[in-house]
């Protein structure tokens, strides 16, 4: 068996990590956000902000309207038939909700990494990363560099550097899922979100991915769903928990990653964080 | 845990994504100019006829929805207009023909329907009494008796190839698939040809509806194996291992959840090869031969089907034997309608 988790050993990972950072740029905000599917209201009346360079992760028990939440904020809510939303969220001020707003571009900018790696099977490795610039139309005059790059920010590049042309299939699990985040990044996103991205991979490929979530919280915000509140501890700066009573899902308490598993102030958190339900 | 249910603000659901009611406005307002401005362009080009307006609106319609759309969303959406222009032209073009020809049958065939056509047969009414005497009685069982046995036969093999191509993955997979394929190519009237050598003559047996429902069979089969192979082939390697990994056998496994799970795609394969044998008359010619009255055996004495009653019918050249023609044809699509429903509603009723 595993060693009780302590809250206050969570609090000190991260702690550990620095937490001070400048919030320059507006990032991505929700404001008011519902959500159905037909006639089930799954999510009700969450605001967030997601300040610029910053992870947050989201934890919360299944079927708490998490992933639905996610799925609000880059209009990928809207493919499944019957759904329906309310509220607004907001891209560096603008709401990607708005009438007339392109939504490919809003997905262009607020990528998605899913729960199950996916890579593109009737593609290489080189075109699964660069296969965002294709299907977006996008000219870059250094591809090789880019791929390089690309590559290396989600820690795969010495792992596949001499094998490019393979299939994206032939990876590991855990290397699929970071050609995945590869890919994503390729597209230069101003927003990560990504779905439970460590699930269905061991140890030492969420090592990495918790790794490379860290080195793009330099540059732009990353949003994280994920049951494991070790990670939500090692990765995230800000920590949202939601919790459904069996009507929609709601934002129950919104804090800094420390406070949230040091200094819960709703009862129902500290259950949580300290493992009595859930 | 109670306290949580109503603390957030209320709101009502939206839809955002769905176009705006301005939106559709445009969009509406540009499919009927292009509808009214094209019989214009017509008058002023060298474009002429039904050819040249739908040539004309398509070029109006497809030009306009693209500077809507570039104003909309850029230069680079273009490509998407154009596709969804050209996907729902190809739309309109395919429901054109099935639109005219339903159109065509009922409005021809619903003059001779009467009550009678469903009651009564032609075995003491001459094909150009009135329409009040007589009727499809004899046709509808004889069509529905032929469907019935035909697929009683053709259904359980079909599968069972199926299983074998997808499940077993025997050696002679390969060859199976050929020959599947190869008899989907067979036309109908080498299959009922077949059936009147073999079991009318060589067997000296007779015309009869058994015969028959052997001939579609063999048209019937190779649809039904190649769809449910298909089918079969979509259900995940998953959910076979998970049921031999449970202690099943390999036919438990596909009796208790293959086949369960690919349920409505073998319906849809049922469905597929009752259509391509429901509307067969050719190789009915050489096996049922056709008749006026009533017949309930399906293995003694000709009998008649929907398809033959329209060919008989129409053989005689009299205007009114050829409206009970199209009463005829009419009759055949009303059935096939009603067995596809009862498929659906038979494939959908547990979930």
């Amino acid at each position: 068996m595993e060693t009780q988790t302590t809250p206050s050993s969570l609090a000190s990972v991260a702690h550990a990590r620095n937490l001070i950072k400048h919030e320059s740029g507006s990032g991505l905000e929700a404001r008011n956000v519902h959500a159905w599917f037909s006639k089930h209201h799954a999510l009700a009346g969450v605001n967030l902000d997601f300040p610029a360079n910053t992870v947050t992760a989201l934890i919360g028990p299944s079927g708490c309207g998490k992933s639905t939440f996610l799925r609000t904020l880059n209009r990928m809510h809207e493919f499944i038939p019957g759904a329906a939303m309310a509220g607004q969220v907001l891209l560096n001020g603008n709401d990607i909700y708005a009438t007339g707003t392109d939504v490919t571009k809003i997905r262009l900018r607020i990528g998605m990494v899913f729960q199950k790696p996916n890579p593109f099977p009737s593609m290489t490795i080189g075109e699964n990363v660069l296969s965002g610039l294709k299907l977006a139309q996008i000219k870059t005059s250094n591809k090789d560099e880019l791929l390089e790059d690309c590559l290396t920010r989600a820690g795969l590049w010495n792992e596949v550097k001499d094998r490019l042309g393979a299939a994206g299939g032939s990876l590991s699990g855990g290397q699929q899922q970071r050609l995945c985040i590869a890919r994503s990044l390729a597209v230069k996103p101003e927003v990560l979100l990504m779905d439970e991205p460590c699930s269905a991979l061991d140890p030492g490929s969420t090592l990495r991915i918790e790794e490379t979530i860290r080195h793009l919280s330099d540059s732009i915000v990353v949003v994280i769903v994920t049951h494991n509140m070790q990670q939500a501890a090692r990765v995230s700066d800000y920590t949202g928990f939601f919790l459904s009573d069996g009507g929609p899902g709601q934002l129950v308490e919104f804090a800094t990653t420390s406070d949230i598993f040091s200094r819960p102030k709703d009862k129902r958190t500290e259950d949580y964080v300290t493992g009595r339900f859930g | 845990m109670t306290v949580m249910s109503t603390d957030f603000e209320v709101a009502s659901p939206t839809k955002p994504w769905k176009l705006s009611s301005k939106q559709v406005a445009t969009n509406a307002a540009i499919f009927f100019g292009s509808l009214l401005a094209a019989p214009l362009l017509v008058l002023v080009t060298p474009f002429a006829g039904k050819l040249g307006f739908a040539l004309m609106f398509f070029i109006l319609n497809t030009s306009a929805n693209m500077l809507v759309s570039i104003n909309r969303f850029g230069i680079k959406s273009i490509s998407n207009s154009v596709a969804s222009s050209l996907i729902y032209t190809a739309t309109a073009l395919v429901l054109l023909p099935l639109g005219s020809i339903l159109f065509t049958v009922i409005s021809k065939g619903f003059a001779a329907v009467r009550i009678n056509t469903f009651t009564s047969d032609m075995s003491i009414t001459q094909p150009d009494a009135p329409f009040n005497e007589g009727g499809a009685l004899h046709s509808i069982i004889g069509t529905l008796e032929l469907v019935l046995i035909a697929g009683l036969i053709s259904v359980p093999i079909g599968i069972l190839t199926a299983l074998y191509l997808t499940e077993i993955k025997g050696k002679f997979s390969p060859l199976v698939r050929i020959l599947v394929q190869a008899m989907s190519g067979v036309p109908s009237i080498v299959a009922g040809l077949f059936i009147y050598a073999v079991i009318i003559v060589g067997l000296g047996g007779q015309y009869s509806g058994f015969a028959g429902a052997l001939a579609l069979s063999i048209l019937m089969l190779p649809t039904v194996a190649r769809t449910a192979e298909e089918v079969l082939k979509l259900v995940p390697n998953d959910l076979r291992e998970a049921g031999i990994a449970l202690g099943g056998t390999q036919w438990r496994t596909v009796a208790r959840i293959v086949l369960p799970t690919s349920r409505s795609g073998l319906m849809t394969a049922v469905i597929l090869g009752v259509a391509r044998v429901a509307g067969e008359t050719a190789p009915l010619l050489l096996t049922i031969l056709g008749s006026t009255a009533v017949n309930l055996n399906p293995v003694k004495a000709p009998m008649s089907a929907l398809p033959l009653y329209v060919f008989d019918l129409m053989r005689t050249g009299l205007d009114i034997a050829i409206s009970r023609a199209w009463s005829g044809a009419l009759v055949l699509l009303m059935v096939v309608l009603v067995l596809f429903m009862v498929a659906r509603i038979l494939s959908g009723n547990r979930k």
